[in-house]
């Protein structure tokens, strides 16, 4: 059964409309790529999905329409957001960062500690005193604390050092196999997501124009929309 | 200086201070004192809304004001021995303090949670407006509402009475009124660290942010709203128990202008800075006052001094950033 299924959504910032008919679907327990190339639409697709603005269209989220909801009642039904540029409450310190944020579940200060071992080592640490790479890994780590259904992650390796890089696959790589959490992912890193995602869609000037298997993502259509 | 210490020396101050006024034989003082820890109990009200929520309210006399009348209505019945309404329920004064500030705290938060329920809706410049035009509505209802002095205000003989205390004598009014200060700072330390004040943190610094992680920040902002005038509407009832005296003023912009320049010149959401603020605007009030019936502008360089440099008020001066600013 579809976790996600968001059909003929259109959007508009301001008089410019952004979205044009985005349609996408995504199975429980599955990680889906959002690919295109930048300003076609994927962060503003995210920002529909979690309410962030306007849209016209259907998004169902597990059965329900989401569509009205304010966005806290899009992230307490199940929607976990990883937002572009991290975005940690800079002020607050790490733990009062997960703390915020936290709600009943298998997600807690000790598992997100887990994962990030990181974060464990600097829970008193202001969140704008952190790194790049550990404020990413705080913006994952914050997402899962809601205990979602859904994890979004919006360019969630973007300027990041090669190493540290590697650290927030490995994680995202531990959290399908482990959790089996549905992942939707946007990235720019096609050989990382080709081995995690398991189908993907491709945003062309704000249209969903291509949806298949990760595995199709062949030179061809790389070629045709993505211009790689 | 850390943050903490230098608390624990404002705190130290607030003990030895009137102790020597004691000594000395100054019972002025310790009513000087006893007037600088009331305002610190309503600006701990305030910075709980403004300073964890960033709320400006312009609007807390409302509660500061309510929290007075409740004191004076209740006390001016039990002096004349005239029930408040015999029916349907006798209702009597009283001029027992437990029960005029559990009466002002339930008013002031009835009245703080429809000031929110409405004000919270809008933000910015309009929340501002909005609750200053609620606490003005409150004011001339005061001023036109005869019962209770109008204009003129309440004037209650003798200060109400807490069981085992003498409360004429300064120095045991005012270790009740420290005692308060200590729950509300208590208080706000609790909420601050507490999961709800950091959401009300989080969504302070973005409302967005916030609600991607599910936070709803019109509930924790009304709760926090609310919180907020029932510590002001308390510290109102202190206030008018101190000068035996209640009045319109109490409901002034004035005073609610006063409350927020406590907070800021102590430093805004820090835990001691509306204390400092307080002490240190009735040190000027003294002092200055002494000089020149004009002294408020030097409060007014001061606050513009501030505004300008030291954003973290005189806390922020001293003890550095640090903190949840």
């Amino acid at each position: 059964m579809s976790l996600l299924r968001v059909q003929n959504l259109s959007a508009r910032y301001g008089v410019s409309q952004a979205l044009f008919d985005i349609s996408l679907d995504l199975a429980e327990g599955q990680v889906l790529a959002l690919l295109g190339r930048n300003g076609m639409g994927k962060t503003t697709t995210i920002k529909a999905i979690c309410r962030m603005i306007m849209a016209k269209g259907v998004i169902e989220f597990a059965g329900q329409n989401v569509l009205r909801l304010p966005s806290y009642k899009v992230a307490r039904l199940g929607v976990g957001l990883v937002p572009e540029g991290r975005r940690c409450f800079a002020p607050l310190t790490v733990a009062e960062n997960l703390t915020a944020a936290a709600r009943p579940g298998p997600w807690d200060m000790a598992a997100v500690g887990a994962l990030f071992p990181r974060l464990a080592e600097r829970q008193g640490q202001i969140a704008g005193s952190l790194s790049g790479g550990e404020q990413q890994m705080l913006a994952i780590a914050r997402a899962l604390m809601t205990n979602p259904r859904l994890l979004i992650l919006d360019e969630a390796t973007e300027g990041l050092a090669p190493l540290v890089r590697g650290e927030i696959w490995d994680a995202i790589r531990i959290l399908k196999r482990d959790s089996g959490l549905s992942i939707l992912v946007v990235d720019k890193s096609l050989r990382e997501l080709s081995d995690i995602a398991d189908n993907a869609v491709i945003i062309q000037r704000g249209t969903s124009v291509w949806h298949g298997p990760m595995g199709a993502v062949d030179s061809g259509v790389r070629e045709q929309y993505l211009g790689v | 200086m850390s943050e903490r210490s230098f608390n624990a020396l404002v705190l130290l101050g607030l003990i030895a201070f009137p102790l020597w006024a004691l000594w000395a034989d100054e019972p002025f003082l310790i009513t000087l004192a006893t007037r600088a820890v009331i305002l610190a109990i309503a600006g701990v009200g305030l910075n709980i809304a403004l300073g964890l929520g960033g709320l400006v309210s312009l609007g807390h006399a409302a509660f500061f004001g309510l929290g007075g009348y409740a004191m004076g209505i209740l006390a001016s019945h039990a002096q004349m021995y005239d029930p408040i309404m015999t029916a349907p329920i006798l209702i009597e004064g009283t001029k027992s303090m437990p029960v005029i500030w559990l009466v002002a705290i339930v008013v002031s938060g009835l009245a703080a949670l429809a000031i929110g329920a409405l004000s919270l809706r809008t933000s910015g410049v309009y929340f501002i407006m909005i609750t200053l035009a609620f606490g003005q509505m409150f004011y001339y209802f005061a001023i036109s509402w005869p019962a209770y002095g109008g204009e003129d205000g309440l004037s209650i003989y003798v200060r109400n009475g807490f069981p085992g205390l003498n409360t004429l004598v300064p120095i045991q009014f005012y270790g009740l009124t420290f005692a308060i200060l200590l729950i509300a700072l208590a208080l706000h330390w609790q909420i601050a660290r507490s999961p709800f004040g950091l959401a009300l943190n989080a969504a302070r610094q973005s409302s967005v942010r916030a609600q991607t992680v599910g936070i709803a920040p019109f509930r924790l902002r009304l709760i926090a709203f609310t919180i907020s005038g029932m510590i002001t509407g308390l510290a109102g009832a202190l206030f008018a128990d101190l000068n035996r005296f209640v009045s319109p003023t109490m409901f002034s912009w004035q005073l609610s202008g006063e409350i927020i320049v406590f907070v800021i010149i102590g430093g805004v959401a820090r835990l001691f800075g509306p204390v400092v603020g307080a002490i240190v605007f009735i040190m000027l009030e003294h002092v200055l006052g002494g000089l020149s019936d004009y002294w408020h502008i030097y409060l007014g360089a001061l606050l513009l001094g501030i505004v300008l440099f030291a954003r973290g008020g005189i806390i922020g001066l001293i003890a550095g950033r640090g903190g949840h600013g």
